[in-house]
């Protein structure tokens, strides 16, 4: 029953993502030709309020529903591993016209071929566990 | 009031909604991103048997695993009850689809690439099947998608997402200027 929360935070995400058309593979080819600012504005006032968010959360301390203090795993720092595997990411993105949770809300919505998206996504993930020891990071 | 709820919802609208989410997710302990439930379901399909990279304790994950399929509730009910009509693409981004052949009509993605019937054509395997892989694949090597970089990540102010943001435009405006006139031509 502690799930129920994620499950209607969920169906509010894939309402947004449809009616702001970010699930659209046109919306993405926009983006990609630099012709809308449409997902810019989107992605764009998202991350600004979003900083303004951590940083709120950052210094009041504020703590999450278990009362633990709220924090963002960072991210190695590294290099290659975000420069190759985001580029091998934006090919399936400008392919697809879909990210990983459109994926999800592009089936809801009745685009069948999405779940062989999502498989295949699945399986694109395996491999790379399973050659990852092989890549640069 | 419902009216106004159908059509395209403007930017200003969407993105700080979006920060709903990530804040939500934030103040519930969690960390918005999607595509750690690729890497969830290589664990519940058994994965973790023989690679020590999917060998982790998917159940605590479950939560991501019901948003996904909130996710797809939602763009049921949004599909269903909230109809959208002719979406409004760029006219620069219509005449450049058209003149590689392109269609653009009242769907979410073009349907000569995108529908069921057309399954076992070439085309359809290059933009499902590969574009789903690469898709998979990449951002598992960059550690995140378009929520955990470009969202969060940038959100927090960290390097690591901006660089993986410049790789996605990188591999997307590659495929997109480069290669697509080729790809929808298969």
């Amino acid at each position: 029953m502690k799930l129920i929360k994620y499950l209607l935070l969920g169906i509010f995400f894939g309402i947004v993502l449809t009616k702001s058309e970010v699930i659209s593979w046109y919306r993405i080819q926009e983006m990609f030709r630099f012709q809308s600012f449409h997902m810019y504005g989107i992605i764009g006032s998202a991350v600004v309020l979003g900083a303004v968010v951590v940083q709120i959360i950052k210094r009041t301390g504020m703590k999450d529903t278990m009362g633990e203090s709220i924090d963002l795993p960072p991210k190695d720092k590294v290099f290659w591993r975000y420069i190759l595997g985001g580029s091998i990411f934006g090919m399936g993105w400008a392919l697809t016209g879909a990210c990983p949770g459109p994926t999800f809300a592009l089936v809801g919505n009745g685009y069948w071929l999405f779940l062989l998206v999502i498989a295949f996504g699945v399986l694109g993930t395996y491999f790379y566990g399973v050659i990852k020891d092989k890549l640069p990071h | 009031m419902i009216d106004a709820l159908n059509g395209t919802w403007p930017w200003y609208i969407a993105g700080p909604l979006i920060t709903v989410v990530l804040f939500l997710l934030l103040y519930w302990g969690k960390t918005f991103g999607v595509s750690g439930n690729y890497r969830t379901m290589c664990s519940m399909l058994g994965a973790g048997k023989s690679n020590k990279f999917f060998d982790f304790d998917w159940k605590s994950e479950k939560w991501n695993l019901v948003f996904i399929l909130g996710a797809m509730i939602g763009g049921w009910i949004a599909h269903e009850f909230l109809p959208s009509g002719q979406i409004p693409i760029s006219e620069a981004t219509v005449a450049d689809l058209q003149a590689i052949g392109v269609s653009v009509g009242q769907e979410m993605v073009p349907m000569d690439i995108f529908d069921v019937n057309q399954l076992f054509t070439l085309k359809t395997i290059v933009f499902v099947v590969v574009g789903g892989f690469l898709v998979g694949f990449g951002t598992r090597w960059a550690g995140g998608c378009t929520s955990g970089h470009a969202i969060t990540g940038l959100s927090n102010l960290q390097l690591p997402s901006l660089i993986a943001v410049i790789g996605f435009f990188i591999g997307g405006l590659l495929v997109t200027h480069l290669l697509l006139p080729y790809l929808v031509a298969l």
